[in-house]
């Protein structure tokens, strides 16, 4: 069964390669116009493929799920030996699913997407090439076929993030924000080497099998532990948006919005996520690094959270919003074994209804001309029924109302986030109410987005607006994602089916009761979600929505500029950063290649010195060998000669 | 008179011989003041031998002689290859490895 | 060896005051002669020398050599080469080099000093001599090549082989390699007529003046206009400045062939006078 494993890869891999080299060789016309649906094939492909995995891995017993396929020897090096191999599990079969699921859905939705766009190829080649890189990453048994993956999703979403970068000036945010996402992820994938340096130095191998065995990470020190499970979460931080490397993801909205569906919201920056989970192991070993995991969790969510209360650009409000659900999925990987599994599952119905919602969004601007200012929305479901009903169905599964999928995972977290950790008793009550408090607030932003995009009979257009349903090749995707928002939480969440599933990988989880009855915990989310969304349903749905932004408060105003992010990093990173280099430049100038010039200028003059005596005459060099032998007899005869004469 | 009288005649000669050569310009001179010097070293040692009562410095001076003699061939060839491509026989003139 | 001692005799010390004087004279005027011939020819003095001190000095051998190899054929050689280089090349002995001249003077009488000091306060044995008292020894050069050729005979080899070298090395430095195709008859003919307007006579050039007074070869011939042709003289002579001038050139009065005695005397005088 595993031997097709290699296949996921291999399709979407080989469609990057024949979309990017056929124009290349053969030119371009022929394949503009059946290249798009190569990548679709391609993807569709690696769907069939891991669609077969899984009904045979559902065929095999528990604890037989988990296996490691060695493909070849890919570096021998000193102590180092690093075999390429995919481990398939339920964890990374569970991703396979969603990427390859999710990806074919987003790949049929471009097509019609990017109808008008001549770059249309390219951005098939690009996606199929984030599939292949994105099933590396979690398909990967050691964690430099990771890295790989990492750095392939990395630069397939630099490349998409900047994929409207023609060079011209109107392009320029484009290009800066592909640049901004490129550099901060940079600093994540510097903790990804860091952490692998230090498993190599410690357990002497990379791969999962040996580095996260019980003998390795039972015989780490506490400090190693924490330093890698640290490195690890800069890491995820950096790929996953995560606090403080959050900064970038607004700003890659400026990329396509099945981009920002697919890799921005639905599985790329799910990866930290991944890796937590994935290194459950050396996080259990570091309560210190597990605190941190949860506190950056926790903090995001937060900020993401009231960002998205604040922002008109509904592509940017959807994207705080991905930024406070994987502030959930970090939280509840950092709450060990309770929280692995509602992680993953959180995970996946998050990838499906943003995705759907990301979609819808992409679906309101299709319709709208572009226009993404959701104060120059409203009243649109009359005109756009089914983007209404998918959206609709999305926003009822990111409030976490029963039964739509949402609420299987989100309860799940915020439950095991009230879990008491002994010691601790502080924890349970803060994480808990943060979790509380930020699943009210997702319930006033995400209401407050939908009731300002279809809400309202009075409609803000900008003038000749004539809001129409885009192609069945975009609704079908929508209708396909809404069905999973609503019905996969309940498929999968009821009588913990998602949950037995990866336990195979994640471990069982033996843990206490939470803090407060569940019934109460459910109860008391549930109340708050209501009232947050009914507030928000008043401000923005019964109230008058203005087309221009009001004032607003300080919060809010200091929301709509992302809390100052950019400003921060500015002032704490970009500033000293660039003053350092400056000391250094000047001292490298004048200090050290001053300090150094001293030297070749001593010995030019001294060159210049003794270059004087290189007369050229033949003459003034044999006088010279006179005269000297004329000392030499003279100091001889000195020496010897007096002494020895008689 | 004295033996050593020859070999204070060598020392003039040789002194003479090298001044020559750091005082003449013209290189066929110059490696006249060379033959010179050689001439009294062999004075030296043919009166060295008769000294010593020993002939080993009369072979001595036999080999210089043979060598002075393969000296002179090529550095008179030496000499004319240069007069050909500069016209000129002047030591001084050779100064292109100036500093 | 028997310290049989050595007696220097009258005639030797008569011989060795008599030479070394002139010797050292002719080495000097190596250092002050103006022309590369004369001080060829002092040296050729010091080496004919040298070769009777080695006579005089038991070594018959080594004289005879210093005359056949110094004086006859690296002297003819260093001759030689002064005939290639120009005879009259000589140099003027002006000092170009800023101190050179008292820096010479300096270490060659230092170099005397020294040497002579050292000899002179050298304890040295008594002579031995070559020959006395040793009742089989054989003299020159039958004992020196006794010593050639056993003591030092693979020296005398090398010293062959380097001979072979050095003569090679002659050959190879001063042999020159053909640039340009062989100038042939044919060619410096069309190269003579290709060079007909920058003035070229094509014709042989006019023989020197004939004339019943004076050596034709260094007179110049007279044209029909009465002047001199100064080409009718060799470019050698014109050079040397021995060219003389035609008795009748413009300005000397035409000598009537009747009046032979007067006329030869007048010319003689005109002749001497030039």
């Amino acid at each position: 069964m595993i031997g097709l494993a290699p296949w996921l890869i291999g399709f979407p891999l080989i469609g990057a390669a024949i979309l990017l080299l056929w124009p290349v060789v053969l030119g371009r016309r022929s394949i503009d116009r059946w290249g798009h649906w190569l990548g679709v094939a391609a993807s569709a492909a690696s769907g069939v493929v891991a669609f077969i995995l899984m009904f045979r891995m559902i065929g095999t017993p528990a604890e037989g799920r988990s296996v490691d396929h060695h493909l070849w020897t890919w570096l021998s090096a000193g102590g180092l030996d690093v075999d390429l191999g995919l481990r398939l599990d339920p964890l990374s079969l569970t991703f396979v699913m969603l990427v390859t699921f999710v990806g074919t859905l987003i790949h049929v939705y471009s097509v019609a997407y990017m109808d008008h766009d001549p770059d249309r190829r390219r951005f098939f080649a690009y996606l199929n090439l984030f599939v292949a890189a994105m099933l590396t990453l979690v398909l990967a048994d050691s964690y430099l076929l990771l890295f790989v993956g990492w750095e392939g999703v990395g630069l397939a979403s630099y490349l998409l993030i900047g994929f409207w970068d023609t060079g011209r000036p109107s392009a320029r945010e484009n290009a800066v924000a592909a640049k901004k996402a490129f550099v901060m992820n940079r600093i994540g994938d510097m903790g990804l080497i860091a952490a692998m340096a230090l498993l190599f130095a410690h357990a002497g191998a990379l791969d999962f099998g040996t580095a996260l065995s019980d003998d390795s990470v039972g015989s780490m020190s506490q400090a190693t532990a924490t330093a890698v499970g640290l490195c690890l979460l800069l890491a995820a931080c950096g790929k996953s948006a995560q606090f403080p490397l959050q900064a970038w993801l607004g700003d890659a909205m400026a990329g396509p919005t099945p981009v920002s569906a697919l890799i921005h919201a639905a599985t790329m920056v799910t990866a930290g996520v991944y890796l937590m989970v994935r290194s459950g192991a050396i996080l259990e070993a570091a309560p210190t690094a597990q605190l941190v995991v949860v506190l950056v969790g926790a903090v995001t969510l937060l900020f993401g959270a009231i960002v998205g209360c604040a922002k008109d650009d509904i592509k940017k409000a959807l994207a705080a919003s991905t930024m406070s659900q994987i502030g959930y999925m970090m939280l509840a990987a950092g709450l060990g074994p309770a929280g692995y599994a509602f992680a993953i599952f959180h995970l996946l119905t998050h990838g499906f209804f943003k995705a759907g919602l990301f979609l819808g969004a992409g679906s309101v601007m299709h319709a709208m001309g572009d226009q993404t200012d959701m104060r120059r929305f409203g009243g649109l479901s009359r005109f756009l029924p089914i983007t209404w009903i998918t959206m609709g169905l999305g926003w009822l599964a990111i409030l976490g109302i029963p039964p739509f999928s949402g609420f299987w995972s989100k309860d799940g977290i915020i439950e095991a986030a009230f879990i008491p950790v002994e010691g601790q008793p502080w924890r349970a009550w803060v994480f808990g109410t943060v979790a509380v408090l930020g699943a009210a607030i997702t319930a006033f932003y995400m209401t407050r987005l939908f009731f300002m995009t279809f809400g309202g009979r009075r409609p803000r257009w900008t003038e000749g607006q004539h809001p129409h349903e885009g192609s069945p090749l975009m609704w079908w995707p929508l209708v396909f994602l809404g069905v999973g928002s609503a019905a996969l939480g309940l498929v999968l969440g009821i009588g913990g089916t998602f949950t037995t599933w990866l336990e195979p990988v994640v471990g069982h989880a033996e843990h206490h009761e939470p803090v407060l009855p569940v019934w109460l915990i459910i109860t008391a989310t549930l109340v708050v979600v209501v009232l947050g969304a009914l507030l928000a349903f008043r401000m923005y749905a019964v109230q008058l929505v203005p087309e221009e932004a009001p004032r607003g408060s300080a919060l809010t105003r200091a929301a709509r500029k992302d809390l100052y992010q950019d400003a921060a990093n500015e002032t704490l990173v970009v500033r000293p950063a660039f003053g350092l280099a400056r000391v250094v430049q000047v001292g490298d100038r004048d200090v050290v290649d001053r300090g150094w010039s001293v030297l070749p200028q001593a010995v030019s003059w001294f060159g210049g010195v003794f270059r004087k005596a290189q007369t050229g005459y033949v003459r003034s060099y044999a006088a010279g060998m006179a005269g000297g032998v004329l000392v030499i007899a003279v100091v001889a005869w000195l020496v010897v000669g007096l002494g020895g004469a008689q | 008179m004295d033996i050593t009288n020859y070999v204070v005649l060598a020392a003039v000669l040789f002194a003479v011989g090298a001044t020559t050569v750091l005082l003449r310009r013209n290189a066929i001179v110059v490696f006249m003041g060379v033959e010179l010097m050689l001439n009294a070293t062999n004075l030296a040692f043919v009166t060295f031998a008769r000294m010593h009562g020993d002939l080993t410095g009369q072979v001595l001076a036999f080999f210089v002689m043979v060598v002075a003699a393969a000296e002179v061939v090529v550095g008179l060839a030496i000499i004319v290859t240069i007069f050909r491509t500069r016209r000129s026989a002047s030591v001084d003139d050779v100064n292109l490895l100036r500093g | 060896m028997t310290p049989a001692g050595l007696e220097i005799t009258t005639g030797e010390t008569v011989l060795f005051w008599v030479i070394a004087p002139l010797m050292v004279l002719a080495a000097l005027g190596l250092l002050f002669v103006k022309r590369a011939v004369h001080a060829a020819m002092c040296l050729v003095f010091v080496m004919v020398s040298m070769a009777i001190l080695y006579i005089a000095q038991e070594a018959p051998f080594l004289g005879v050599v210093q005359v056949v190899v110094y004086t006859g054929a690296v002297m003819m050689l260093f001759l030689f080469v002064l005939m290639l280089v120009g005879v009259d090349a000589s140099d003027s002995l002006t000092e170009t080099i800023r101190g050179q001249r008292w820096v010479g003077l300096l270490i060659g009488i230092g170099l005397a000093v020294i040497l002579g000091g050292v000899v002179a306060r050298a304890a040295f044995p008594p002579p031995a001599g070559l020959a006395g008292g040793d009742p089989g020894g054989v003299a020159n050069p039958q004992a020196l090549a006794r010593v050639l050729f056993g003591d030092y005979v693979l020296a005398m080899e090398a010293v062959g082989v380097l001979l072979v070298t050095a003569a090679v090395g002659a050959l190879v430095l001063t042999h020159r390699r053909r640039l340009t195709p062989k100038q042939d008859q044919r060619a410096v003919a069309d190269a003579r007529i290709r060079a007909l307007p920058e003035g070229v006579v094509l014709t042989p050039l006019p023989s020197p003046g004939v004339y019943a007074t004076s050596n034709a070869m260094d007179t110049p011939a007279l044209g029909p206009d009465g002047e001199q042709v100064p080409q009718s003289v060799s470019r050698v002579l014109r050079i040397r400045g021995q060219e003389k001038a035609a008795p009748h050139a413009p300005g000397t009065e035409l000598v009537d062939v009747r009046t032979r005695d007067a006329g030869t005397s007048e010319a003689r005088t005109t002749e001497g006078e030039a």
